[in-house]
């Protein structure tokens, strides 16, 4: 006879964090509805800061609370339904993550955001919030219904949010490829997923895990074909190429907070569905399935080379700035793949700190060279690179801040992104992985080119006799926040990383449960 | 000197505490921008001065070294690692500066063509407070190269160059000054590229230790040059037992290529020199005395740390490629050098040549060819400052630095011109001055082992008595153009450092042992690796 397990109210503490985010969406929905039109509808974007915030708390609570219990002995991961929702610290450090780059997001579009442009103001702030309600359940799911149900929410939402500049034909056009291509990963992706509890019986990871060696010797093909519809699913999720022809359409088309919060945020939840799915099932494969881990590996390792190539190759030629850095966002995407496509079975097995930090950075750099970006076009009407000329003479701060975010992206030290890119290396080359390290260090010095075009249409091309920039306050802190952290994390890598490796472990977190 | 001062890190970070400090001053200080800037580059001049001053080489560095843990960035335990007793599992890099007779005499090459250049940098006149903030963090990175004893540390500083480079080529250059920056970018990044390679294999392999303590086993990759040096000859260390960590043939040749070319492209050898040449013709001259007279340095001292030192058998194997590419560098460089029409381009192939002299004292594998190698080096810093110094004080003047537009400045500019002259003699390597010291040391180390290579080397040799004079001659002799009637004679702060390099050039030319007393035994450790395998 089957259980239901059903949720209780004591399991609502575990779902705090979510359930915090749907409620300051629901209502500040609600408001918006009812404000009278003159009201300045910035005041929603600072209540869905404080509703970030609150939920970061939630999560921060979480964390400690799980540390306690580590330190006590018991098990450090709290399951609800099942195992279908998990609380452990690879999905709490991901969520704060989330939550922290959305925050600096709105933080930034707070003052930026032009109500002739944007006609949804209210909804273009509280929207966000389900967006990253989603982000946060793939991060925590146990469960492919559950991964899926996260995937819609976020995708869903984010629909919505790049085509928020109603009236611009290039955003309608942005609007439709995004829901075209992401609703086409999303079939991709659930056919994968049917194959698979098809082939298992099971939907849970666990499950999967248990049967997944049973599965491979009694259908080897349909296995195969459910990893590699996944896989083909998850790389058009995440712009990998040649998966990624839609991205720089829709980057330029969406609003540019919108476009950072693309980058970051939705292609960090996709690739915590990644590595849910594919450490709890083919990571410790082994008889049978072993050589499904190394073909799955090998794929992996190919998108992610062909993403960094194509990636960084496309970013040369590219005169639209957010263009540039959606080409850009393509082959960091290659490199945030590479630590799971390496071979695990070797005494490297620090993929996820790896990917992490690497994440951190990634999320800090692209978020302040966003709201530059934001600030600049702003200001010149024009989202070209000669937006850019002579932002030494009219913005000289700003300008250092974007050096420093810049050099990050081509990875110069002493930078976070040098120190990310030092650790992914030092991966491949541990467990020999040479080629895929020579890959990247080659793309690292092509990108060199590309990001140093920005650099040197800021300090190099005339623009002294042109107005100052005006850097409205918000985006001013997000920009330094941000160009600050990316310091931090490339002089003094090791707080963070010792943070995460006290949190985290693969075995406790990754594959109980 | 006080033994506990930290005088290493001082002569480090002097010049870029200077370089923040000259970010506060605000925009329209030029001029105190520039005092302030040859002060601090003096004061890390001075400490280098104390540095050598204190020397003692027959104890070598030791008592100058620092060492402070910087980066250790855990590695994950659960491979089944805990269970073995590891209790620490960590990627290491240290702040470590050390100092050796390698070292030194570059550190003050440095010094010296830094300050040079700060004072020769009086023609610049657009955005004075940025140019001297970014010449300061250069020489911070400067610096750090040549003092850095750990791979990752290394990197950073050779790094650290590129950046203020790309600015001070591409904003304050001639005409063509945005292609040259990039061509740099492109050609150094990549260079960087391998390097950073050739260090991570040799951290994954040569840095690995696992040291046995009372808690249990630490198991550490390491990214310090001391550690790797220490694993080459110990037996028991990972890279040599021959398990997945081993540091054997295949990979060591793999490293020793990758070493080649990233420092190859930097000193530069043929045919990684394309974008040397556009640096010195478009680069303002102050900042091409710095890059011609130390960052390619930075290069060499690459090749002779990293590619010598950790590979000795490498080298030895190589030694002939060596040479070849070595006489290729200087005849190559040689014979277009007297064809150009540009005297930057002669200038600059100039500097190819001399390079390749550098490289045919690498490939003797002897004391006096190796003391050749580092001597000319320095020398050919020395020299290629005075030179741009003199070019930066015509093209002031003149307007121009081609030589068929130039002629008979000896009338109107007689001591620019006698200033010309002597470098340029330096350059052709007349005895009695430094050039002559480097070139007869190298020869004759090559000489004994390799003898066609140092024939034709020192054909190259005659060569630059041909381009040398013929452009000396094209710009300081003949008809005086009338536009040039007038022009005024060198100021006090384009005098002094001309003055003082020439003065420079002299001193080591007739007393060479300054620089070789501290060389012999800076390769004393490397002398006696070949040594024994050539015995054993």
């Amino acid at each position: 006879m089957i259980v239901f397990h059903t949720l209780t109210w004591s399991d609502a503490w575990y779902l705090a964090p979510e359930l915090a985010l749907v409620g300051f969406a629901l209502a500040l929905a609600v408001l918006d509805l009812m404000l009278p039109d003159r009201v300045n509808r910035d005041w929603i974007g600072w209540g869905t800061l404080l509703g970030l915030a609150v939920a970061a708390l939630f999560v921060s609570w979480h964390i400690c609370d799980l540390r306690r219990s580590e330190l006590a002995g018991e098990p450090a991961v709290r399951d609800l339904l099942y195992g279908s929702y998990l609380i452990d610290d690879f999905g709490n450090l991901l969520k704060l993550a989330f939550l922290g780059a959305t925050a600096l997001i709105v933080l930034a579009s707070l003052g930026t955001i032009r109500k002739d442009e944007i006609p949804i103001k209210g909804e273009f702030y509280y929207l966000v919030l389900p967006a990253v309600t989603g982000a946060m359940m793939m991060a925590s799911s146990g469960d492919l219904i559950t991964l899926f149900v996260g995937l819609e929410l976020l995708g869903v939402s984010s629909y919505a949010l790049v085509g928020a500049r109603k009236r611009s034909g290039l955003a309608g056009e942005a609007a439709f490829k995004y829901v075209v291509t992401g609703g086409t990963a999303s079939a991709f992706i659930l056919y994968g997923m049917s194959f698979l509890y098809g082939v298992t019986g099971s939907t849970g990871l666990a499950g999967i895990s248990r049967g997944l060696e049973q599965a491979v010797a009694d259908y080897r093909a349909l296995v195969y074909v459910a990893f590699f519809l996944m896989i083909v699913g998850f790389a058009l999720k995440l712009a990998l190429a040649p998966f990624h022809a839609w991205a720089p359409d829709v980057y330029e088309g969406a609003p540019t907070p919108v476009t950072s919060f693309l980058a970051v945020v939705a292609k960090g939840a996709a690739f915590a569905m990644l590595y849910r799915i594919f450490v709890r099932t083919v990571f410790l494969a082994d008889a049978e399935a072993a050589a499904l881990r190394e073909d799955v590996s090998l794929a992996l390792a190919a998108l992610a080379a062909a993403a960094i190539a194509v990636g960084t190759a496309g970013a040369l030629r590219q005169r639209n700035a957010k263009r540039l850095l959606a080409l850009s966002g393509v082959a960091n995407a290659g490199i945030l793949l590479v630590p799971l496509a390496l071979d695990t079975t070797i005494l490297h097995a620090s993929f996820f700190p790896e990917f992490l930090y690497y994440l951190l950075a990634y999320a800090f750099m692209n978020v302040g060279a966003f709201a530059v970006l934001t600030v600049v076009s702003r200001a010149s009407g024009k989202e070209e690179l000669s937006a850019f000329a002579g932002l030494y003479h009219r913005a000289p701060w700003t300008a250092g801040a974007m050096t420093v975010l810049l050099c990050s992206l081509a990875g110069l030290p002493v930078t976070g992104g040098f120190f990310g890119k030092l650790f992914i290396l030092f991966g491949t080359v541990q467990t020999k992985a040479y080629w895929l390290g020579a890959f990247m260090l080659a793309a690292t010095a092509v990108s060199y080119y590309v990001y140093f075009k920005i650099i040197r249409q800021m300090y190099m091309r005339a623009g002294a006799e042109e107005p100052a920039v005006r850097v409205p306050v918000p985006a001013g802190i997000v920009i330094w926040l941000c160009a600050a952290a990316t310091l931090a994390l490339g002089v003094l890598p090791r707080p963070v990383l010792d943070w995460i490796d006290g949190l985290f472990s693969i075995g406790a977190d990754m594959l109980t449960g | 000197m006080p033994d506990n001062v930290p005088i290493l890190s001082f002569i480090v970070l002097i010049p870029l505490a200077g370089a923040l400090m000259l970010l506060l001053l605000p925009k329209d200080r030029g001029r105190l921008a520039r005092i302030s800037a040859i002060v601090f580059t003096g004061l890390s001049l001075l400490f280098a001065v104390w540095l050598y001053a204190d020397y003692q080489p027959a104890f070598g560095g030791a008592k100058y070294e620092e060492r402070a843990a910087w980066l250790s960035i855990p590695l994950n335990l659960e491979a089944g690692l805990r269970d073995q007793g590891v209790v620490s599992y960590r990627l290491a890099f240290d702040y470590h500066l050390g100092v050796d007779g390698i070292s030194l005499p570059l550190v003050l090459l440095t010094g010296a063509v830094s300050l040079m250049a700060a004072l020769g940098s009086v023609h610049i006149r657009k955005r004075r407070k940025a140019y001297y903030a970014l010449l300061l963090l250069l020489q911070t990175g400067m610096y750090g190269v040549f003092l850095a004893r750990d791979a990752g540390l290394f990197f950073i500083f050779f790094e650290l160059t590129l950046i203020p480079m790309f600015f001070l080529i591409g904003i304050w250059g001639d005409y063509g000054r945005e292609k040259a920056a990039n061509r740099f970018l492109v050609y150094n990044g990549l260079g960087s590229a391998v390097m950073l390679l050739a260090f991570l294999l040799l951290v994954a392999t040569l840095g690995f230790r696992a040291d046995e303590t009372a808690d249990g086993t630490i198991l550490t990759y390491s990214g310090n040059y001391d550690v790797m040096l220490a694993n080459l000859s110990d037996p028991n260390a990972a890279a040599n037992a021959g398990g997945a960590l081993s540091f054997t043939g295949g990979l060591k040749w793999s490293v020793f290529v990758l070493l080649l070319v990233a420092f190859g492209i930097k000193v530069p050898i043929f045919p990684l020199h394309a974008w040397m040449l556009r640096v010195h013709a478009e680069a303002p001259p102050p900042v091409v005395m710095i890059h011609a007279g130390v960052l390619l340095k930075m290069g060499v001292y690459g090749l002779i740390r990293f590619a010598g030192f950790l590979l000795p058998a490498q080298l030895e194997a190589a030694a002939p490629a060596i040479a070849a590419l070595g006489v290729i560098n200087v005849l190559y460089g040689a014979i277009l050098a007297c064809v150009q029409k540009e005297f930057k381009l002669v200038l600059a192939y100039s500097s190819i040549s001399h390079m390749g002299i550098v490289l045919l004292g690498l490939a003797s594998l002897s004391e006096i060819g190796f003391a050749g190698a580092l001597f000319q080096s320095v020398s050919h810093g020395l020299i290629s400052a005075l030179l741009f110094l003199v070019v930066g004080s015509l093209q002031e003047r003149t307007g121009t630095t081609r030589l068929t537009e130039l002629g008979g400045l000896a009338r109107s500019l007689p001591f620019t011109s006698g200033i010309l002259l002597t470098a340029g003699l330096a350059a052709l390597g007349l005895p009695g001055l430094s050039g002559f010291v480097g070139e007869l040391l190298a020869f004759l180390g090559l000489f004994a082992t390799m003898r066609w290579p140092t024939v034709l080397g020192v054909l190259g040799v005659l060569l630059a008595a041909v381009y040398v004079l013929r452009s000396v001659l094209a710009i300081a002799y003949g008809p005086l153009p009338a536009r040039f009637a007038g022009l005024k004679e060198a100021r006090f702060t384009e005098a002094l450092p001309m003055v003082a390099l020439t003065g420079l050039i002299v001193l080591l030319g007739v007393y060479p042992s300054l620089l070789t007393d501290l060389m012999e035994h800076g390769f004393a450790g490397l002398l006696r690796e070949l040594q024994t395998r050539a015995g054993g």
